[in-house]
């Protein structure tokens, strides 16, 4: 069940508006990840799993450090490290901590068919609401981050859930909660905007000319925000979205072809009705009986033999 | 001869067969996994018609049950098209009825070209039925989460599902127009239920077909 605590700004596969008489007067929330000051200690996945009870199974070392080697249904965050050379012939280890970016116009719950399994609350965070979820995978499809995992134990979609139930009683995400370097921060949107402005230009004072916010405008901005070295090129960073946006095919299949689709349908057959209302059933006459009967008298007084199967009336 | 008309015994011998029973079984397997098909289809892809999913035991045996249905359709349908592909060539004469729509719309049967086995709109929908399953079966494995969508990029899982969608809608509109065409047409259905149909209704509606069964 969704959060006393926290009203409801949209839900999956629902046309009326959600509960939303009480709004975030107090402003949006959201996460601020500074990978400039991460050390990609992942104290941030063993917090997550503590807090959520998650144990993943124990996978094997693919030869790089990210550990586990993806998202899973049991992993709902991951550091993600990339070695990348600048141009001027240095290595920079960027790390990312990966995991759900909670979309202010989600991709998932867009796509996902059950309605409340997906919800948006009023403070921005996105939600999964795993005993309404029907385990159809279209919330993978309409991610474009490539974050819910489905769970091969009970077929229902997992991610992070910024922990909106710490969240809802006043405490911030148990990543936020644990990092060591302060490189994880919780706050309202503007607060987080202002401190990443603050990183920024220290960053910029130390050479990183092109450092800056990532707060894609193409899913309306995030709730989980980063502070790049090379704001300029996020692709660096294992291949976070340059301009992440809701894929036109997934607007196409769950916005307009809806209501368009299903009009045409009922169109369709209303266009039955209609004709029949006006024209009338096209029913056989005895005429038209009689017409056979005479072309099969036809054929009998013409042809060689008598056809089998074949009954003219006049001889019985 | 009038009074003859009014024996049963002259009423059956004015029947012919139009359907084997092996044909109408096949056609209504086909026709029963359709709507559970389209009901269960719809309940996913319009939230307004998510209800339809409780018919079905809720949202995931709906997801559950869907693909497997799908799959006994496809096959079915594939055994039903083999049998009644050759009827559904086109001909020189499809063209003609075809420019005559609006005389078949307001029933003006004389101003149309004889009519074989199947009419130009009955083999149209009939291609056009074979393309979309062919489009859905395609797209619905690559969507079939459970077994099969994790082979898949993410791109072509997002354009799979858009030609599901498509192709289902189209399916959809294709078998109301069948339907609603076997209620306008009076003595079509039972061709499906019991097989036969009467000389009039073939000489009427089919009178190249009648005329090639009494050669």
């Amino acid at each position: 069940m969704a959060l006393q605590s926290l009203d409801i700004k949209r839900r999956s596969a629902t046309t009326l508006p959600s509960p939303s008489v009480r709004e975030s007067h107090t402003g949006d929330v959201a996460k601020l990840i500074d990978t400039s000051k991460c050390i990609g200690c992942k104290a941030c996945q063993t917090a997550c799993m503590e807090w959520n009870d998650l144990r993943d199974e124990v996978g094997t070392n693919v030869g790089v450090y990210d550990n586990p080697a993806d998202l899973t249904a049991d992993s709902w965050t991951l550091m993600r490290f990339t070695e990348y050379e600048n141009p001027k012939g240095d290595l920079e280890w960027l790390i990312r901590k990966d995991g759900c970016m909670h979309c202010e116009d989600p991709g998932c719950l867009k796509a996902c068919p059950s309605p409340g399994a997906i919800v948006q609350y009023a403070n921005g965070i996105v939600d999964f609401h795993e005993e309404a979820c029907i385990g159809c995978g279209y919330c993978i499809t309409g991610c474009p981050f490539n974050i819910p995992r489905i769970s091969q134990k009970d077929h229902k979609a997992y991610k992070c859930t910024l922990c909106s139930d710490r969240v809802s009683v006043g405490l911030e995400p148990a990543c936020v909660k644990t990092c060591p370097t302060g490189a994880i921060l919780f706050g309202t949107k503007d607060a987080m905007k202002d401190q990443a402005a603050e990183r920024i230009e220290d960053l910029k004072s130390r050479g990183f000319e092109n450092a800056g916010l990532y707060d894609p405008a193409g899913v309306g901005g995030t709730h989980v925000m980063y502070v790049l070295h090379h704001a300029d090129k996020p692709s660096l960073y294992h291949g976070l979205p340059d301009n992440p946006r809701i894929s036109p095919m997934v607007t196409l299949w769950k916005g307009i072809a809806k209501p368009l689709g299903v009009a045409a349908m009922a169109l369709t057959a209303l266009a039955g009705f209609f004709h029949y209302i006006k024209t009338g059933p096209n029913e056989t006459t005895e005429d038209d009986e009689a017409a056979a009967r005479r072309y099969d008298a036809s054929r009998k007084g013409n042809g060689p033999d008598g056809q089998k199967g074949v009954a003219t009336h006049e001889e019985v | 001869m009038s009074n003859e008309r009014s024996d049963r015994q002259a009423d059956k011998d004015d029947l012919i067969e139009r359907y084997s029973a092996g044909q109408r079984i096949n056609h209504w397997i086909v026709a029963g996994t359709f709507i559970l098909l389209a009901l269960s289809g719809l309940a996913l892809f319009h939230p307004s018609m998510f209800w339809l999913a409780t018919l079905f035991g809720g949202g995931s045996w709906t997801r559950i049950l869907h693909p497997f249905v799908g799959l006994v359709m496809f096959v079915t349908f594939v055994c039903l098209a083999l049998r009644l592909a050759r009827y559904n060539r086109f001909e020189s004469r499809d063209t003609e009825w075809m420019k005559k729509i609006g005389d078949v719309l307001n029933n003006r049967e004389e101003n149309l070209p004889e009519v074989g086995r199947y009419n130009a709109g009955q083999k149209l929908l009939f291609y056009v039925m074979v393309l979309c399953m062919i489009g859905l079966l395609l797209s619905g494995i690559v969507i079939w989460r459970a077994y099969f969508a994790f082979y898949f990029p993410v791109g072509v899982i997002r354009l799979a599902s858009d030609v599901h969608a498509v192709c289902a809608f189209v399916l959809i509109c294709g078998i109301i127009t069948h339907i609603y065409a076997a209620i306008w047409i009076k003595g079509s259905v039972r061709a499906m239920t019991r097989g036969t149909v009467t000389r009039g209704w073939a000489w009427k509606h089919h009178r190249a077909w009648y005329k090639q069964l009494n050669k």
